[in-house]
C-alpha cells in the first residue's frame, strides 16, 4: 500500500541539524463516508431505472360476427354486467336487466371488487362472464381500471361491449341524480 | 511452549478499493440509464397490475391524448423507421396523396404523425419543435371518416406475416368513444391483439391474483 512515512522518527537526519520540521499531517483520508454515498446513489439509480419502465396490458379482441351461431352466448345466471358512467360512477346488474330497472345497482371503483368476488364465488366458473359496457362519458382510465379488476380477480371471461340505448339512459339518469 | 505471538493488526480497513468499486458501479448505472425521451405528446397513462414490460421493437404506437386527439408513431430503431417509410408509401399510394420522396423522408423523421391525410404534406414542412399536441390529430371521431382504419390497413400490409406490437397509449381523461373508434380500426383490419401502455401498480393483497402470485403462478398463465 502506498503510504507516506508519517513517523517523526529520524526526520531530523535528512534535513540536517537546525532545520525546523514542518508539522506533518496524515495523508490518509477516511473513505467510509464516500463509500456510503456511492452505494446510496447506486441504490437510487437501480430503483429509479426499474420503476419507470412502462408495462403493457394485453387485450385480445373477439372477431365481430354476424352469424348468430358463432356468437358467444353468455348464460344469464352467470353474467355480471358492469356499466361505466360519468365521473367514475359504476353501475352493475346481474343476469338480465329488469325492465323496470329493479336490479340496476350503483357502485364505485372501490366496491365493485367485492361485487365481482361475490359473483365469482357464487357462480359456476364455466358460466361466469363479466360484460363491461363503458358509457360515452367514461374515461380511458375507467376502462383500464375495470379491465385491471378483471386481472386482479382472475376473471377468465370478460367482454367489452357497446352500451345499449336503454342502459345508456339509465346510466345518464343515475349520473344526474347522483350529482357531482 | 509459548504461543506464537499474533501480530496486532490495525482495525482500520483501507476503504479506497471499496470506494473505487462503488463509484465504478455508480458510473455504470448512470451511463446505462436511458432517460425518458421527452415526449412531443404528453400522455398520463393509467396504472395497472400488468407485470409485462412494454416492448420496444416492432412497435406501432397509437397515442390518445387528453383532448381525444390521436397520434401514430413507431419505434426509434432503424428497422422500425424502415417500416414507417413503407407505411407512409402505402398510404401515399392508396390515397393518391402525391407526396414527394423528400416529404416522406421528412415525415419518417418526425416523432409522430398527427394530421389528417390531406395535411400530411403540411406536416412534412413543419420543423420538429412545432410538431406537438397542437396538431389536429388523426380523425377517428366518426365512422364515416375514421382514418385510423386506413393507417391500420397500411400497418397490417407492411407487417404482413410478422406480428407488429400494437401499443395503445391513452391518457387518463380521454373519453371512451375515441378509444372505441381506435379499437374498431384494429378490428376492421383483423389486428386482434394489442397492448395498452400503463404504469405498474402493486397487486392488492388478499385478491385472487395476489394469491396466485404468492403461489408463484405467472400472471400470463392464468
Amino acid at each position: 500500500m502506498a503510504e507516506m512515512d508519517t513517523s517523526s522518527q529520524g526526520g531530523g537526519h535528512k534535513k540536517g541539524p537546525g532545520v525546523k520540521k514542518g508539522k506533518k499531517m496524515s495523508t490518509r483520508v477516511d473513505l467510509t463516508p464516500m463509500v456510503d454515498l456511492g452505494f446510496l446513489l447506486i441504490t437510487f439509480f437501480i430503483f429509479t431505472t426499474t420503476m419507470s419502465q412502462p408495462t403493457a396490458m394485453k387485450l385480445f379482441l373477439p372477431k365481430d360476427t354476424d352469424k348468430p351461431e358463432e356468437q358467444n352466448k353468455a348464460k344469464e345466471s352467470g353474467a355480471l354486467t358492469i356499466m361505466l358512467g360519468d365521473k367514475n360512477h359504476v353501475y352493475y346488474y346481474e343476469g338480465i336487466l329488469d325492465p323496470a330497472g329493479a336490479n340496476f345497482k350503483s357502485s364505485n371503483f372501490k366496491d365493485i371488487r367485492d361485487v365481482i368476488i361475490n359473483k365469482k364465488r357464487s357462480t359456476d366458473e364455466k358460466d361466469f362472464v363479466v360484460v363491461i359496457k363503458p358509457g360515452d362519458q367514461s374515461t380511458y382510465k375507467n376502462i383500464i381500471d375495470i379491465l385491471d379488476e378483471m386481472s386482479i380477480n382472475v376473471v377468465k371471461k370478460y367482454a367489452l361491449v357497446d352500451i345499449s340505448e336503454g342502459e345508456a339512459q339509465l346510466v345518464k339518469a343515475s349520473d344526474a341524480s347522483a350529482g357531482s | 511452549m509459548s504461543r506464537p505471538k499474533i501480530a496486532r493488526k490495525s482495525t482500520n480497513i483501507d476503504m479506497t478499493a471499496m470506494c473505487d468499486v462503488a463509484f465504478l458501479l455508480l458510473s455504470f448505472f448512470i451511463l446505462t440509464t436511458k432517460f425518458k425521451p421527452s415526449e412531443a405528446v404528453p400522455v398520463n397513462t393509467p396504472n395497472s397490475v400488468a407485470a409485462k414490460v412494454a416492448p420496444e421493437k416492432d412497435i406501432v404506437m397509437i397515442s390518445l391524448n387528453n383532448e381525444g386527439k390521436v397520434f401514430i408513431s413507431t419505434g426509434d430503431g432503424a428497422a422500425d423507421k424502415d417500416k414507417k417509410e413503407q407505411i407512409l408509401q402505402s398510404i401515399n399510394n392508396s390515397k393518391g396523396l402525391g407526396l414527394t420522396d423528400a416529404e416522406i423522408k421528412a415525415l419518417v423523421k418526425a416523432p409522430f404523425i398527427g394530421v389528417p391525410f390531406t395535411q400530411l404534406a403540411g406536416q412534412a414542412k413543419l420543423p420538429t419543435e412545432q410538431m406537438n399536441a397542437k396538431l389536429p390529430g388523426i380523425p377517428v371521431q366518426d365512422s364515416t371518416n375514421n382514418q385510423m382504419i386506413d393507417w391500420m390497413r397500411a400497418v397490417a400490409e407492411v407487417y404482413a406475416g410478422t406480428k407488429p406490437n400494437l401499443l395503445l397509449k391513452g391518457d387518463n381523461v380521454a373519453k371512451y368513444p375515441a378509444f372505441k373508434n381506435i379499437i374498431t380500426a384494429f378490428k376492421k383490419n383483423d389486428l386482434m391483439k394489442f397492448q395498452m401502455v400503463t404504469n405498474p401498480e402493486s397487486v392488492p393483497s388478499g385478491t385472487d391474483l395476489w394469491k396466485a402470485n404468492m403461489k408463484g403462478v405467472k400472471q400470463e398463465d392464468l
